[in-house]
């Protein structure tokens, strides 16, 4: 799934940017526990949804080589979270939509689940 | 090569800097871009912990052409039941670390699903000490 087609069905939008073009998206995880996050073993591009904004959020994509955050809810997304997304090339989307919400459009449009 | 990082205890906003930079040098030394994931993986789970239940602490990273060994040693509360913090569930962390997504006591045996050795030996009021060893070909 294209980055373009995950704005449309979730009314996303982009909040950073990176100096790559962004990968399509090939399947996606919906969690808040970045333990959990930590423990995909292999993954063909996978997209993080989430609704928890801190650095450490960052962090985890950045040690699983993670390139897609779907943030949730309308969070708010510090300036630092940004500048280390983009220094690592993960392009960050955000949504007001629930996890469940987000989530459910995704999967009904054919984004697979990670397991 | 050996390489020698500082951790601070609590210091969530440079939590993962020296995993960070671990990362950056295994791909600069074209390590294969699984056993970085593995490595770093548990390399960051293992820092958090220092952040998360240690004082202070230090990552020691010795990388050659065969290995790499990191060793992270902090001065803590130590572990009293390392059997115990190894159970999947398991934690003690307190609702500070689980506001950042951990704290689930799923670190200890996610480092030891992504190392090749993982030994940890602690003692009560003193701290910490985790190896991680990772080999480059299998």
């Amino acid at each position: 799934m294209t980055v373009e087609k995950v704005l449309e069905l979730v009314e996303g939008e982009l909040i950073n940017e990176i100096t790559i073009a962004p990968e399509s998206i090939n399947c996606a995880l919906a969690s808040d526990l970045m333990s959990d996050v930590l423990t995909v073993r292999n993954h063909e591009t996978m997209m993080l949804i989430t609704g928890l904004t801190n650095l450490q959020t960052i962090r985890t994509c950045e040690m699983s080589d993670i390139k897609h955050i779907l943030f949730v809810r309308g969070k708010e997304v510090a300036e630092e979270m940004k500048a280390l997304a983009s220094e690592n090339d993960i392009l960050l989307i955000r949504t007001k939509y629930s996890l469940y919400r987000a989530a459910g459009l995704l999967f009904g449009a054919g984004l697979k689940p990670v397991y | 090569m050996k390489f020698v990082y500082n951790v601070e205890g609590g210091d969530f906003t440079n939590a993962g800097s020296s995993s960070s930079e671990v990362k950056k040098m295994m791909k600069q030394l074209g390590v294969a871009s699984d056993i970085i994931k593995h490595t770093v993986v548990a390399l960051y789970e293992a820092e958090v912990n220092i952040v998360a239940h240690a004082y202070s602490g230090t990552i020691t990273v010795d990388i050659d052409e065969n290995r790499i060994h990191l060793k992270l040693e902090d001065k803590g509360p130590g572990i009293p039941n390392i059997d115990q913090a190894m159970q999947k569930g398991y934690s003690t962390a307190s609702s500070k670390v689980r506001e950042m997504g951990f704290g689930a006591g799923m670190g200890l045996p996610n480092m030891k699903s992504n190392a090749d050795v993982l030994t940890v030996n602690s003692e009560v009021g003193k701290g910490t000490t985790v190896e991680i060893t990772n080999y480059f070909s299998k």
